[in-house]
């Protein structure tokens, strides 16, 4: 009290009510109403499986699993800083878990989906180690080719399909294994089902890491480390546990993909872990729905130019030309240009609502 | 107290701080003065962690920071402002705050009060759900000194806080300085080049001239010092002198 008495003569800030910072605002990540993403999600769980053809649904499972491997993306790039160019690899590496685990154990589906994302978690902490040292362009050199080892030894012990010892493969076996789908999601319409829901779930944990500490101490990160050290923040740990969560959320997505259809390596070409990257910088790394649209931008536009006969290269292209303009034009991609609209809005109403005290303030 | 002991920075062949050792025995607000390129912000750079000392030793209230590193010292309890506020501006005012005393020794318990009390202390009360990066300069940097009051600060190290600021600004800045050790015990030191603001703030002052000590001591006694003003104002002093001869 006697410090607000003396601080008087700066801007007089009586206007605004005091008991304000007891209501803590909607965080600045949560830019979408919860409402409206609850109904649409619920919608398209309900009713897109069954409008849409077999082959789109299955395009919607690749969707859903690449969403989830483009918020770890989204996580790394636009809340860490961090450009990881290893994501799609990660994906298949927790694919072969999934299958390694699917056809040697037992256990259930959500189990083999948690501990294909806790293994491919610990592969990409140990490819992710390097960021302690290295920063920036080097760092993402350094994923790719983590990203092609990856690769390498995947081309060279292939994925499980039944066999045994440690790679599981079996030289008569299926060339292109699949995951068994729980009993609950046998069709390929609840499959997707059961997909949404885990990309939701997936969503949720990123969501609460942004509205803890961990967000903060990112934010922090990506702003400059020298505020982020200032503010007591272990750099070096905040970054570990963000790599480890992008992972994680990479294997969960390639447990899913497993399921989702026949894997091969050539489903995951390292040239995928970049594209995503351009995705996801494309569509908005700042925001969460960056990562949907990502998605659906690498997997509906592919799966559409299939259909179409049109060459995949095409889809390179417009990648290409879309990420120069989002760097040229708006470092928010198309995500935020769409919620620079909504936010000019916005600012224009709540300007009309309190126009007489930022008049007082301005004077 | 804060006490360093044989402090010598290098950068490459350039020497920041060469042999540097003085003490602020008591914990209020200390200033440390001196001409562009004295090594203040080396100076404080070097106790916050950011750049390692070539040799020396650096203790506060009793403890050695040196083995230390920059984040441990922060929740230790040593606390920064920068040339150029460092606030993390996509968060809102109430999470800047909250996330120093989070990352503090401090109890978690009472983080709501704290933080609310800080940011009632640099006039701030009612705008913890603003956006830093909305905020204009000026209040930029109270949230930071905000930031500097929570959780316990020991040690809070303030690199020109009045730069930029207009002049009523600066009379605020003054007053808020000046309750700082009242309110949190904690050793301030203000680096400025505001004369007045440092006059006002300081009861000791030390000053800083090519990497080495040139005085230290009552605030208003340093400042008569005449080895100060000529550091301050190199050949100029000069030329009047020779002038007025």
């Amino acid at each position: 009290m006697m410090a607000t008495g003396m601080v008087s003569h700066g801007r007089d800030l009586s206007p605004l009510p005091p008991a304000a910072t007891s209501k803590r605002k909607r965080p600045w990540w949560l830019s979408g109403t919860p409402v409206v993403t609850a109904v649409v999600v619920a919608a398209v769980f309900v009713v897109w499986p069954m409008l849409a053809s077999g082959y789109w649904v299955q395009a919607s499972t690749s969707a859903a699993a690449f969403a989830m491997a483009a918020l770890g993306v989204s996580v790394l790039v636009g809340r860490v800083g961090l450009i990881s160019l290893g994501q799609v690899a990660l994906v298949a590496t927790g694919a072969w878990i999934a299958l390694r685990l699917g056809y040697g154990t037992g256990l259930p589906f959500p189990v083999i989906v948690f501990l294909a994302g806790v293994g491919t978690g610990v592969v990409g902490l140990v490819i992710g180690l390097p960021s302690l040292w290295l920063s920036g362009l080097t760092f993402a050199v350094l994923t790719l080719m983590g990203a092609a080892a990856i690769t390498l030894v995947l081309t060279v012990i292939s994925f499980p399909n039944g066999g045994g010892g440690l790679t599981g493969f079996a030289s008569t076996g299926d060339s292109a294994p699949m995951l068994e789908r729980p009993m609950y999601a046998d069709s390929d319409a609840d499959y997707f089902r059961l997909a949404l829901v885990i990309a939701v779930l997936m969503f949720a944990l990123v969501l609460i890491h942004l509205n803890s500490r961990a967000g903060r101490a990112w934010e922090a990160i990506r702003q400059s480390p020298a505020a982020a050290i200032g503010t007591g923040i272990d750099v070096v740990r905040y970054k570990l546990w963000a790599i480890l969560l992008a992972s994680f959320i990479a294997g969960v997505a390639g447990a899913v993909m497993a399921g989702a259809g026949g894997i091969r390596v050539t489903l995951f070409p390292v040239q995928d872990s970049i594209i995503i990257v351009a995705a996801v910088l494309m569509a908005g790394a700042f925001s969460l729905w960056g990562a949907i649209v990502a998605a659906v931008l690498m997997k509906f536009l592919g799966a559409a130019f299939t259909l179409l006969d049109v060459s995949s290269s095409l889809l390179l292209i417009l990648f290409g030309a879309g990420i120069i303009q989002v760097l040229l034009q708006s470092p928010q991609g198309i995500v935020g240009q769409l919620q620079g609209v909504v936010a000019r809005r916005r600012r224009r109403d709540r300007t009309a609502d309190t126009g007489q005290a930022e008049g007082e303030q301005d004077a | 107290m804060l006490s360093v002991r044989g402090l010598t920075v290098r950068y490459g062949a350039v020497v920041s701080l060469n042999d540097v050792s003085f003490e602020f025995p008591t914990a209020t607000t200390c200033g440390l003065i001196g001409p562009n390129g004295a090594g203040k912000t080396t100076f404080l750079n070097t106790v916050s962690g950011f750049s390692k000392p070539a040799a020396g030793a650096i203790t506060a209230f009793g403890e050695e920071l040196g083995p230390m590193s920059g984040y441990q010292r922060a929740r230790w309890g040593l606390r920064r402002t920068f040339q150029t506020e460092q606030t993390i501006h996509k968060l809102t005012v109430y999470d800047n705050v909250a996330m120093v005393h989070e990352h503090s020794r401090s109890r978690r318990a009472n983080r709501r009060a704290a933080v609310r009390d800080a940011l009632d202390f640099v006039g701030l009360g009612g705008m913890g759900d603003t956006a830093v990066g909305e905020l204009d300069a000026g209040n930029r940097r109270m949230v930071e000194i905000a930031r500097a009051v929570v959780g316990e600060p020991q040690l809070i190290l303030m690199d020109e806080p009045a730069a930029g600021l207009p002049d009523n600004e600066t009379a605020r800045l003054s007053e808020i300085i000046r309750a700082i050790p009242e309110r949190t015990g904690a050793l301030t030191v203000l680096v400025d080049h505001d004369m007045d603001l440092v006059t006002s703030c300081c009861s000791i002052t030390a000053v800083l001239d090519f990497g080495s000590l040139l005085a230290i001591g009552a605030t208003a006694e340093v400042l008569a010092d005449t080895r100060v003003a000529k550091a301050y104002l190199g050949e100029e002093i000069d030329e009047e002198e020779e002038q007025t001869s």
